[in-house]
């Protein structure tokens, strides 16, 4: 046991302070801690993705990196990203193409979609399948989850050029 | 009346009911990251605990010391072997009839077996305590390789030497020696024997299906929670069976089941791996019975592979025997079956090799013989059925293999072996020289479908040409041309004989309609990501005439769920679904009545058509479901009792037997051994199709963990007995960049005996896949000489393959 520390931490928009042994690993800062338990637990080596989440901008495994490395930066977990009165396309997609089963990856998944999309708004199928490598799902085969974020992509691009 | 504007066609739409894609209703939460996992669970004051594991495969624990660990601030208690034993819980018994330990008991017998259990206020202080823990080990010698282990004089399981020294007799009868758990056979010896002796031609292959994991991407985990005031205990858990594990935590703790509460909450997956009962589960309740305070333990990928549930590990030796014009007349089959240090396959109880025996396949095979003989070794215990039931992927893969090698013998092409000893469409029900009697199936069909949807000839010929160019040196990329014609044995299972643990597999369905019209319906199977929710309603829909979308599904919680024996080996629709079809026969039954009354005519003037009971010849005068429920709660009905409900327990007659044809067209870079899947065709018939969309889903699901074990994904052992393959890192789970795009196609041959003729698709996809892909890396090879090589075809062992054969030269 270490000595704890304190940390500032914003997750979806909300600011979080708390007291915490710096080895502890952000997952379990945000899943028990912070009751932010849409991003998952797979692997806790970075193979798996469950535990994506968005760090300033960039697609991060929360597993990967200890609550020390996340202090006073902004995180984004699926919370954040969409709920009941303001679904994400991707969200919608995913049901609407099911690309989804047991449901466990799918957190991870579209929180790491929705950062693909924002880097690459038109990505090619091999574009998507290699940008969400990092990401492992043992229901689906992903041949769904792809149609998915393809669908979602063209979604967000129409409404884009709409409101142009 | 208030809908008669409404056509029929839009009836039937509104309903939702079996056929259509509905989409899923559990997808809401799971979207919005508001699922409920184990995992998620919190409650008051809830500690942790995980294990001390061994190091060794086999070695003697000499001594534990737990005072350091005690002393560690937030560890609380450390559980071993000495405290479980005056509660007779150090031991557990398995689901194969065998008993495990919980924790080591004087010895270890696999790397990574649980030792002590740590409990702790939270996982941070129990891996603290855990490194705490001193345990004094001396190493044994190590079996690894079950041929040795038979021969060896190192006695794995004191509990199999009888007092004067010979082997003891285990739960399956006698022991051919102390390391040997059990034979098991079916067919007939002689008769088979006699006809490969005296065959025209017999083709003779020695095969090893390896080692391998479901690999769910939630791990194992429960949460314990005694509560002492009332006597009750709860556990939720990543359990495919709730009720099975209820009873089983009744009978090993004696406390009264209706005492226990067993709760599966979400669960990410299981494919297998959530059937056993394993030794986390009762420690957390010890433990939760010790402190008085809700246990979680959670296993981590590491424990996940290494300990919990691993599949397959046959070593298969096949001879199979045909004319010259290729006409199969005999089959044997020897396996010799690697269960590790405890026999905990999760087979019903009369089967401790499963369903190997429909090992004939999907062939007219007059006469056969199997015979199986399951070992110890310094491994995991598990043996589950890893997306498919019981040891069928084993089965199928055999004898698609077997095929492969026979048309090599005769020099034919393998679609067409396949085609002439297919079982013939007017053979069903088909009675196999091994037992099973086939319920329905129309081969031809779907086979001549996969072939001409392939251009069969026209792969072949580019394959020709190929070869040519490659003997040429124009290329260094050879194709294969992967085929695979399966027949699975599913939805175990008829009572009669079909058990686990003395419980009969049948299943169950609780249906209450509300007076509004809505409804809810319970059941015993739980889901894993095969939407029960969205298909029981749609075929509950279809069955009593109210949307899909008013009625709720709810599964795994012992409490309100009917007893059932659970969801794996693709049992939830063909005896689940087939007790929620006749659940809601039973509140047509009485609605019809109802329906009846209240049309002031005869119940038998009376029919039922989409969502209503209509008079006969008189389609004006009609009562809606809705209406009917309403009444069924607020009208003093002569002779009918009020409220509108019914269960159903539903003991299947048979077994259901879904097939499928699956082609893979492969591309293989002989000088790097990697293989590009270039096309990938599956044609399955379920039976009556619930819905279209979660049935291809399973399928592209089932096909790549097909693909995964096929072409990589193994559990491999030194000699040593270390797990070599013990992280992600080292175990192949596919990525979307490694995993082709399918094409799906069906045809439907409904089972005769299911209410709805409905067979179950979960497995098939991969119980047709695994065979289906191997087939093609070694089709690719067969111009060279190929005869057979072993799974899993990564790029080394292709590369290896290409290089045996001469092709670097
Ligand atoms: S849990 Fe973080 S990548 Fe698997
Ligand atoms: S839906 Fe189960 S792991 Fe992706």
């Amino acid at each position: 046991m270490s000595k704890k520390q304190h940390y500032k931490i914003t997750v979806n928009g909300k600011e979080e302070e708390f007291l915490a042994e710096p080895r502890e690993l952000l997952i379990y800062t945000l899943r028990e801690r912070l009751n932010i338990t849409g991003p998952h637990i797979g692997c806790e080596t970075s193979h798996c993705g469950a535990c994506t989440v968005t760090i300033d901008g960039k697609s991060v495994k929360s597993c990967t990196m200890f609550v020390a490395q996340a202090d006073g930066k902004k995180i984004t977990t699926i919370e954040g990203i969409g709920g009941p009165d303001n679904l994400h396309p991707l969200q919608t997609a995913f049901k609407e193409h099911h690309g989804l089963q047991c449901g466990y990856c799918t957190p991870g998944m579209i929180t790491r979609a929705k950062k693909l999309l924002e880097e690459n708004p038109n990505p090619t199928e091999a574009e998507i399948r290699f940008g969400m490598a990092g990401n492992i799902c043992r229901c689906t085969g992903y041949q769904n989850i792809v149609k998915s974020i393809q669908a979602a992509a063209a979604e967000m691009n129409a409404a884009k050029e709409a409101a142009e | 009346m208030k809908d008669e504007v409404t056509s029929r066609e839009e009836r039937i739409e509104n309903l939702k009911g079996m056929g259509c894609s509905r989409k899923r209703v559990e997808d809401a939460r799971f979207t919005q990251g508001k699922g409920n996992y184990v995992d998620d669970i919190k409650l008051d004051g809830m500690l942790f605990g995980d294990f001390v594991r061994s190091p060794y495969a086999h070695a003697k624990i000499v001594n534990i010391d737990t005072s350091a660990a005690l002393e560690v601030p937030g560890v609380l208690a450390v559980l071993t072997a000495k405290d479980l034993e005056p509660l007779g819980l150090h031991w557990m018994p398995t689901l194969a009839g065998d008993r495990q330990m919980v924790l080591a008991d004087g010895k270890v017998l696999f790397q990574g077996q649980e030792v002590a259990f740590v409990v702790a206020v939270d996982r941070y202080a129990a891996a603290d305590g855990i490194e705490a823990v001193e345990v004094e080990y001396e190493e044994l010698e190590v079996l690894v390789d079950p041929f040795k282990a038979m021969k060896s004089d190192v006695v794995l399981r004191p509990d199999t030497v009888a007092e004067d020294g010979s082997p003891a007799a285990g739960a399956h009868g006698p022991r051919k020696h102390h390391n040997h758990i059990f034979t098991w056979e079916a067919g007939d010896k002689g008769p088979t024997f006699e006809t490969i002796d005296n065959a025209e031609v017999v083709a003779e292959e020695t095969m090893y299906y390896h080692r391998t994991h479901p690999c769910p991407l939630e791990t194992c985990g429960c949460v314990a929670s005694m509560d002492k005031v009332n006597g009750k205990l709860t556990l939720w858990g990543t359990f495919q069976a709730p009720h099975a594990i209820r009873t089983v935590v009744s009978l090993i703790s004696g406390i009264e089941e209706h005492n226990i509460r067993v709760i599966s909450p979400d669960i990410g997956g299981g494919f297998g791996n959530k059937v056993g009962a394993y030794p986390g589960y009762v420690c957390s309740v010890v433990a939760s019975i010790v402190t008085g305070k809700p246990v979680k333990w959670i296993e981590d990928r590491m424990d996940n592979l290494m300990t919990t549930a691993f599949a397959r590990d046959y070593h298969m030796t096949g001879r199979v025997s045909a004319t010259r014009e290729g006409k199969i007349t005999g089959l044997h089959c020897h396996v010799t079956a690697d269960h590790g240090g405890f026999d905990a396959c999760a087979d019903p109880t009369k089967f401790p090799a499963g369903f190997m025996n429909i090992c004939t396949g999907s062939y007219d095979i007059p006469t056969a013989f199997l015979q199986v003989d399951g070992v110890y070794t310094n491994k995991a215990p598990g043996g589950v059925s890893y997306r498919c039931s019981f040891r069928v992927t084993e089965a199928v893969y055999f004898i698609e293999r077997m095929i492969e090698v026979l048309a090599i013998e005769l020099n034919m092409d393998a679609a067409e072996l396949r085609r002439i000893n297919f079982i013939k469409k007017e053979q069903f029900p088909y009675k196999a020289a091994l037992g099973w009697e086939y319920d329905s199936g129309d081969y031809h069909t779907a086979w001549d479908k996969a072939l001409k949807t392939v251009d069969y000839e026209g792969l072949r010929a580019e394959q020709a040409q190929r070869v040519e160019d490659f003997k040429a040196g124009k290329t260094r990329s050879l194709m294969g041309i992967g085929l695979s014609f399966f027949t699975e044995i599913v939805g175990a299972g008829p009572v009669k004989n079909c058990d686990i643990l003395g419980l009969g597999m049948f299943d169950s369905c609780e249906i209450r309609i509300h007076p509004t019209g809505s409804a809810i319906a319970r059941l015993g199977t739980i889901s894993q990501g095969q939407g029960h929710a969205t298909t029981f309603a749609q075929i509950l829909a279809s069955e009593i005439g109210l949307p899909a979308d008013s009625i709720t599904i709810e599964e795994g919680d012992t409490d309100t769920a009917p007893y059932g024996l659970g969801t794996y080996g693709s049992r939830s629709t063909p005896v689940a679904g087939a007790a929620t079809a006749m659940a809601g026969r039973k509140i047509r039954a009485k609605a019809q009545m109802i329906a009846a009354y209240l049309l002031e005519v005869h119940d038998n003037d009376v029919e039922f058509d989409v969502d209503r009971f209509v008079v006969k010849g008189a389609p004006e005068k009609f009562k809606t479901m809705k209406e009917i429920a309403f009444a069924a709660y607020n009208q003093a009905i002569p002779g009918i009792e009020p409220g509108l409900e019914a269960v159903s327990y539903y003991d299947p007659p048979n077994m259901t037997y879904p097939f499928g044809a699956y082609i893979c067209v492969m591309d293989i870079d002989v000088d790097t051994g990697l293989p590009e899947i270039r096309r990938f065709y599956a044609l399955d018939d379920c039976g009556t199709r619930i819905n279209p969309m979660i049935i291809e889903g399973q399928v592209h699901g089932g096909l790549t963990e097909a693909l995964a074990v096929a072409l990589g994904q193994e559990i491999a052992y030194d000699d040593m007995g270390n797990v070599k393959t013990g992280t992600l890192m080292d175990f192949f789970l596919p990525t979307a960049w490694e995993v082709p795009n399918y094409e799906t196609d069906y045809t439907v041959t409904p089972s005769p005996h299911h209410p709805i003729g409905a067979k179950g698709v979960g497995e098939s996809p991969h119980v047709g896949g695994v065979p289906c892909f191997s087939n093609a890396i070694q089709d690719a090879f067969r111009p060279f000489g190929n005869r057979h090589t072993n799974m899993p075809h990564d790029h080394w062992r292709i590369w290896k393959t290409a290089n045996e054969l001469g092709l670097h030269d």
